[in-house]
């Protein structure tokens, strides 16, 4: 079976700031992401849960996005313009897809 | 003075009050009590529905007229007017930065819904009347403060280049956020179909009312706990000072503004606990949007582990005894 070389960008992200991001992908012509709840977590600000709560202060979002490895630089100069004043973490991992076209 | 302490001592043992009190022990005690996201999202929608349907409702006998659009009117100033105060205030008190005081002071402009739900709990519980449209004024101070804040910040020179600014975008969000929707929208409801729509579903709005408010508070409760919990070393005696004398401050405007336009006991009540109130939902997004540099830890606390419990055990059942005072009834 052939796999394709791709790369997994993996996006931690303030809720309040998932629209803006998601529209940025969008504008940066990644073809399609996948927006996962976050439950809680901790990190240099302390430690947070969405347990209980309704307000979108203190909550994170997890965006993930496949794209293709030549892309990849790019796409994350764009994100770091939407994150670098808020809380968030970014990884990228190697990636394999079946479908290179569909990235 | 002994009527005002009746009616402390008979909101402290409501079920409302004790509820969010177990909810508060509860955390501290680091219970694994806790409530999923979507039920508590749920309650909140319920609330606002049925609180806004019953104030539209209320309206709906007698229309609109000068006192409604004058309490809008005096609404969106005081909420514009509070933040000033706040932050004047928390340059003085404490030692916190220009951008975390601005912060801080929008919170204190805008306003709690849930804080104000009691309220008209509280007063529907004692047969005091109010204006239905107050629902609409809470709605109208959500908003404002935001501004004045932002502006706060663009002028000062510690917090220039700071603000991320009140763009079109944001604006959107603010005026366009879940619950201003879900209150005026309902409102909205309640207002055209009147009494014979609150006929159709009172069994809905009415009856389960005050059983789902003691759920949710104690909800409130157990994330007010965590979060004053999380909170140790953020929050200095100053602060804990602004956040309990800055409520009679906010109220004492509410008075003044609804003795002037010349609102009911409960009305004056209500336009207290507003003025009193401070902003946990709205305000913290817009917050986190347009100004991250600013300490969350310091204006949720604040908020929502000081201001919050002050005016649900203290302040409502003393605003009430002022305004009933001040106003009769």
């Amino acid at each position: 079976m052939d796999m394709h070389d791709a790369k997994r960008v993996e996006i931690i992200i303030e809720a309040v700031m998932e629209k803006r991001l998601t529209k940025l992908l969008t504008e940066e012509g990644v073809t399609g992401f996948s927006v996962l709840p976050v439950k809680g977590g901790s990190g240099r600000s302390g430690q947070w849960s969405r347990q209980g709560t309704v307000g979108r202060a203190d909550g994170m979002s997890a965006v993930v996005c496949l794209v293709k490895p030549e892309r990849a630089e790019a796409l994350l100069e764009a994100v770091l313009g939407v994150l670098t004043r808020h809380i968030g973490v970014v990884n990228v991992t190697d990636a394999k897809v079946l479908r290179a076209e569909r990235f | 003075m002994g009527s005002i302490l009746d009616l402390a001592a008979a909101n402290l043992l409501s079920p409302i009050i004790l509820s969010f009190a177990l909810g508060v022990a509860a955390a501290l005690a680091r219970s694994d009590l806790n409530f999923p996201e979507a039920i508590a999202k749920g309650m909140s929608l319920y609330l606002l529905f049925a609180i806004g349907f019953k104030g539209g409702a209320s309206v709906a006998g007698h229309g609109v007229d000068a006192l409604l659009i004058g309490s809008l009117i005096a609404g969106v100033i005081l909420s514009g007017l509070i933040p000033f105060v706040a932050y004047a205030l928390l340059r003085v008190m404490t030692k916190l930065s220009a951008l975390d005081a601005a912060a801080v002071a929008a919170h204190y402009g805008s306003i709690s819904i849930v804080t104000f739900v009691a309220a008209s709990s509280v007063l529907d519980a004692q047969g005091i009347g109010s204006e239905g449209y107050m629902v609409a004024v809470a709605a109208a101070m959500e908003a404002p403060a935001i501004v004045a804040a932002l502006w706060l910040v663009s002028r000062s020179s510690a917090g220039a280049g700071e603000s991320g600014g009140m763009n079109g975008e944001l604006m959107r969000e603010i005026m366009l956020n879940g619950s201003i929707v879900l209150l005026v929208g309902a409102f909205l409801i309640g207002g055209i179909t009147g009494a014979e729509g609150k006929a159709e579903i009172d069994a809905f709005i009415t009856a389960p009312f005050k059983g789902v408010l003691c759920l949710f508070l104690l909800d409130m409760g157990l994330v007010a706990g965590r979060g004053l919990r999380n909170a140790k070393g953020t929050i200095s005696t100053a602060l804990i000072g602004f956040g309990l004398l800055m409520p009679l401050i906010g109220a004492s405007f509410g008075l003044a503004t609804g003795a002037v336009l010349g609102l009911s006991t409960g009305g004056v009540a209500l336009m207290m606990v507003l003025s009193a109130s401070a902003s946990y939902i709205a305000v913290p997004a817009a917050m986190r949007v347009a100004l991250p540099e600013a300490n969350p830890a310091v204006y949720l606390t604040l908020s929502l582990g000081i201001t919050f419990p002050f005016n649900l055990t203290i302040g409502i059942p003393l605003y009430i005894a002022v305004a009933s005072t001040v106003i009769g009834g």
